[in-house]
């Protein structure tokens, strides 16, 4: 065990005031959890669609009401901004775009391109 | 790796972890793009080839240690009563193993043939 330190810890969401970077990443923890939340419902639809043609239709015919092609969109959305947004981490990581400006941009483009990204998939797809 | 590098264990395991799901997930969707498996046949044909299993075997394995080290730093950030902590974790822990062990079951029941 670490020794206890008495340093400030601030984390109440509804009162700091996050600059874009700040929302950027508040969105990859939102969207991680709300990842997370899913992955019992996808191994349901994994499990079920390799258990016979039966339930291969069933699983088709989940995935095809309006309710859950709204979730997946919204899963979907969440995914590219985890995706988009973890890229963006791993090359801050090694030193890549890591002044304030760059850092700026890269969170805006994540933000927009994970939105973009989405609603033309939907476009294609639904 | 010793006891006080946990935290960087999990920073390291992280990152490994989400370089290789965003690889497959990027296969996932050429193979989607591509056609796909639009019948049951394909389907369980395509999960069953071994080079399919194995790589979805991986990230299962690499998608819920993903998930633990996340959920993990999140309720450590947000949730402080210990017990409600730990009461929180296990449950997480305890989806994430039988989630996974439904779909490591599907996988192979796939490969068994007929």
């Amino acid at each position: 065990m670490t020794t206890r330190t008495n340093r400030p810890v601030y984390l109440n969401l509804f009162q700091i005031k996050l600059p874009i970077p700040g929302i950027a990443s508040i969105g990859h923890r939102i969207s991680g959890v709300v990842l997370i939340l899913a992955i019992p419902f996808a191994a349901y639809l994994f499990a079920e669609s390799l258990s016979g043609p039966s339930g291969f239709a069933q699983a088709v015919a989940v995935l095809n009401r309006g309710i859950i092609k709204l979730i997946i969109f919204l899963l979907v959305w969440g995914l590219l901004h985890h995706l988009f947004a973890g890229i963006r981490y791993l090359l801050l990581d090694i030193h890549v775009g890591i002044d304030k400006e760059s850092a700026r941009k890269s969170a805006w483009g994540v933000m927009i391109g994970a939105a973009l990204v989405a609603i033309a998939g939907a476009g294609v797809l639904l | 790796m010793s006891r006080q590098a946990s935290g960087l264990k999990a920073w390291v395991l992280q990152r490994i972890t989400a370089i290789y799901l965003g690889l497959y997930l990027i296969y996932l969707l050429i193979h989607a793009a591509t056609g796909g498996s639009s019948n049951y046949d394909a389907w369980r044909a395509w999960v069953a080839q071994p080079t399919v299993s194995i790589g979805l075997l991986l990230f299962v394995v690499a998608l819920l240690l993903h998930a633990w080290v996340g959920i993990r730093d999140v309720l450590i950030d947000y949730v402080h009563p210990l017990g409600i902590r730990v009461l929180l974790l296990s449950l997480f822990a305890t989806g994430f193993i039988a989630s996974g062990l439904w779909v490591v079951q599907a996988i192979f029941l796939a490969r068994i043939p007929g």
